[in-house]
């Protein structure tokens, strides 16, 4: 860029932010491995991405949905209590729970759409875990008259009920997945064969910032409204940039979006909460990738993954559907390998209590994917001096979760 | 690059001056036990199959239908590995110095076991080729070249979806065959539609002299005939190992239709692509 000064050119050489290269990769996390009958269409979706990043109305046209009907901005919120009760950092919440169909998984659906109803694509498919992604695909597809089917493993079919529900209502058709395990990882085979099958006429709509470049760049991209706002809403609260941020990980999407417009601030400490299930030390008891994982190729990607000596993919357990997947995101693996952000487990006990924590402290039932955020405040916040300015992504709201949290806690409902 | 010449080249020649399509038959290593998988491997040989596609198994075979997947499984439970499967074609090696062996499967438990390792073993196992479903020609350089230089082929599909300006960088080093999938969509899935195919075949002949065989959704010797006109072998895959499945008794355990069963529906198929 000729019209940058030196200084700046040699900052965005050494710049955590510029990723990924123009062969998808970050490091050697990310890339393209699909099926060649794949291959043509996940370039045709890159051009297409390319071109609409590039046309001021197609920002517009989300800025406008983000607005009205998502009901962005969603709050940066400062919870006294929590912070009182742990006497050290300053704890804010950004509170993606705010939003339409209750998680960060708008964000992305939003962008996603849009990208499709510009290919001409008639039909979206879509794999889902807990079910907030396929709400929000099952969402955006009623809004756009669009056909939807979402595959759905069986077991979470049945743990997570009432967004089942909700997806039904919506119009979408709903696939369970009896394959493997029957979860977040069998959903998605069963969608890329879907997308095999009926690749001309069909989006796929991936929920995650994984799977195949574009995925996890687009993915992020729409997810990074939410760090750009954190920023821009901290400023307006305290004057600076907060100290230290905390997301959970399951694909990461919720995570990377926060992360993303931080990862040049060296002064801004990044962490990355897995799911530790029963304990690391568990085989197949965890989904914590890669603090439990090695490097492989699933999904289209090359990321950690939960995998045996041989190569095979292993399942994943936690308490919560929405993290239970054996693989990551590749950014989030490439910013492990390089030391940016730290990434660190916490068991389905820990997150269990620290959405009561947070519950009976905020008035605020978070999800049990965000619980895992909060339970590593929890453990953190009290080391932290109370100027040090923390915010955890509050990604989604508990209310799907209440059936599970009754069950481990003996309640009746 | 040298120029090896594998049983593979060999087999297409001989079978040219037969006049005679290749009938390329798949099972999954291991599959539905070690023995079982590998007394079937050496019964293929001898009911008429001219080229083995030796399937690697795995955990999430995204390309699979269900015949497929459910054979990776019943291997993987049975205790199937890489290694096992390099000793299989080891043993399959002692007695079969001809027919060609083409590892097929997915990148992962390759990259697992380590790439270089991996071509090394492979190779002197006396694997001729590989068929690695999710590693495009875009990262040709990660498997594809090194696999090359070590005297292997590395086989490319070409898909219905591969257009006029995409086929030249799927060709540019694919060696041994192309493998033309007959459908958008998964292994052993809908009937491909012969006359499609045979025009799609053509568009692939006219900018390579590599063999073309055609696979995905072959099931019977009549359409095994059919498909084969133009191209230069059929591949046989998801009939073969249903054929597996259905043959197995109480606790998925081979029955004496196990390998019976395959030979029957392999003579079939060869005596229907012999037939003039």
């Amino acid at each position: 860029m000729a019209t940058k000064s030196k200084k700046t050119a040699e900052a965005a050489l050494n710049s955590y932010a510029t990723g990924p290269d123009d062969r998808g990769f970050f490091g050697i996390f990310g890339g393209r491995f699909v099926a060649e009958t794949l291959m043509p269409l996940i370039l045709e979706l890159e051009r297409a991405y390319e071109a609409a990043k590039a046309d001021p109305e197609f920002q517009r046209e989300l800025d406008f949905l983000n607005l009205h009907y998502a009901g962005r901005p969603s709050p940066l919120y400062h919870a006294e209590r929590m912070t009182a009760e742990l006497g050290g950092a300053k704890i804010y919440f950004k509170r993606e729970e705010l939003n339409h169909t209750g998680s960060h998984k708008i964000n992305n659906c939003l962008g996603q759409i849009l990208l499709a109803r510009r290919m001409g694509k008639k039909r979206i498919i879509a794999e889902t875990g807990a079910g907030q992604h396929g709400v929000a695909v099952a969402t955006v597809c009623a809004k756009y008259g669009m056909e939807c089917e979402v595959y759905m493993g069986a077991t979470d079919v049945e743990r997570q009920a009432p967004n089942v529900a909700r997806m039904m209502l919506l119009g979408a058709k709903l696939n369970p997945v009896t394959s493997g395990a029957g979860t977040l990882k069998d959903a998605m085979n069963e969608a890329l064969r879907d997308w095999v099958t009926n690749v001309r006429d069909t989006y796929y709509l991936i929920g995650t910032a994984a799977g195949p470049h574009p995925y996890p760049a687009m993915v992020r991209d729409f997810q990074a409204i939410i760090g750009h706002e954190t920023r821009k809403q901290m400023m307006e609260a305290e004057g600076r940039l907060p100290d230290t941020i905390v997301a959970c990980i399951g694909g990461g999407s919720n995570a990377i979006g926060i992360f993303h417009p931080f990862l040049d601030d060296p002064g801004v400490a990044i962490y990355g909460v897995e799911a530790g299930g029963h304990g690391i030390d568990v085989e197949n008891g965890h989904a914590a990738s890669m603090t439990g994982g090695s490097p492989g190729v699933l999904h289209g990607n090359r990321t950690y993954l939960l995998q045996d000596g041989d190569g095979q993919i292993l399942e994943g357990h936690s308490i919560s559907a929405g993290l239970d997947y054996p693989g990551v995101g590749p950014e989030h693996s490439w910013l492990k390998t390089i030391g940016r952000v730290t990434y660190v487990p916490a068991t389905d006990k820990e997150a269990l209590d620290a959405l009561q924590f947070c519950t009976r402290l905020e008035g605020i039932i978070p999800a049990l994917e965000s619980s895992h955020a909060l339970a590593l405040v929890k453990k953190l916040a009290p080391t932290l001096a109370k100027d040090n300015l923390l915010v955890v992504n509050i990604s989604g709201r508990g209310d799907k979760d209440l059936a599970t949290v009754a069950k481990h806690l003996g309640m009746k409902i | 690059m040298t120029k090896h010449v594998t049983r593979i080249d060999a087999s297409f020649a001989a079978l040219k001056k037969e006049k005679r399509p290749a009938l390329v038959t798949f099972i999954t290593a291991g599959d539905p036990d070690p023995e079982t998988s590998a007394e079937v491997l050496a019964e293929l040989v001898k009911a008429g199959a001219d080229i083995i596609e030796l399937g690697m198994p795995f955990s999430d075979p995204m390309a699979d239908g269900p015949a497929i997947q459910a054979s990776s499984q019943r291997a993987l439970k049975a205790g199937q590995t890489m290694v096992k499967t390099l000793q299989m074609v080891r043993d399959f090696r002692a007695h079969d110095n001809t027919t060609p062996i083409v590892l097929m499967g997915y990148y992962n438990p390759i990259y697992v076991y380590g790439n270089e390792r991996f071509i090394k073993d492979a190779k002197a196992a006396g694997v001729d080729g590989l068929i690695v479903v999710d590693v495009p020609p875009e990262a040709d350089d990660e498997l594809c070249l090194p696999a090359l230089a070590a005297g292997l082929n590395f086989i490319r599909l070409a898909t219905p979806t591969t257009d006029k300006a995409r086929l030249p960088a799927v060709l540019k080093n694919t060696s041994g065959f192309v493998y033309y999938v007959s459908i958008t969509g998964i292994t052993g899935a809908a009937a491909p539609v012969v006359n499609d195919v045979h025009s799609q075949v053509k568009a692939i002949k006219a900018e390579t002299p590599l063999p073309v065989v055609v696979g995905f959704g072959v099931r019977s010797g009549d359409q095994a005939r059919a498909i084969s006109k133009g191209a230069d072998g059929v591949v046989v895959g998801s009939a073969i190992v249903s054929t597996i499945e259905k043959s197995l008794g109480p606790k998925g355990a081979a029955t004496d239709r196990t390998v019976k069963g395959v030979v029957e529906l392999v003579r079939e198929l060869r005596a229907a692509l012999s037939a003039d």
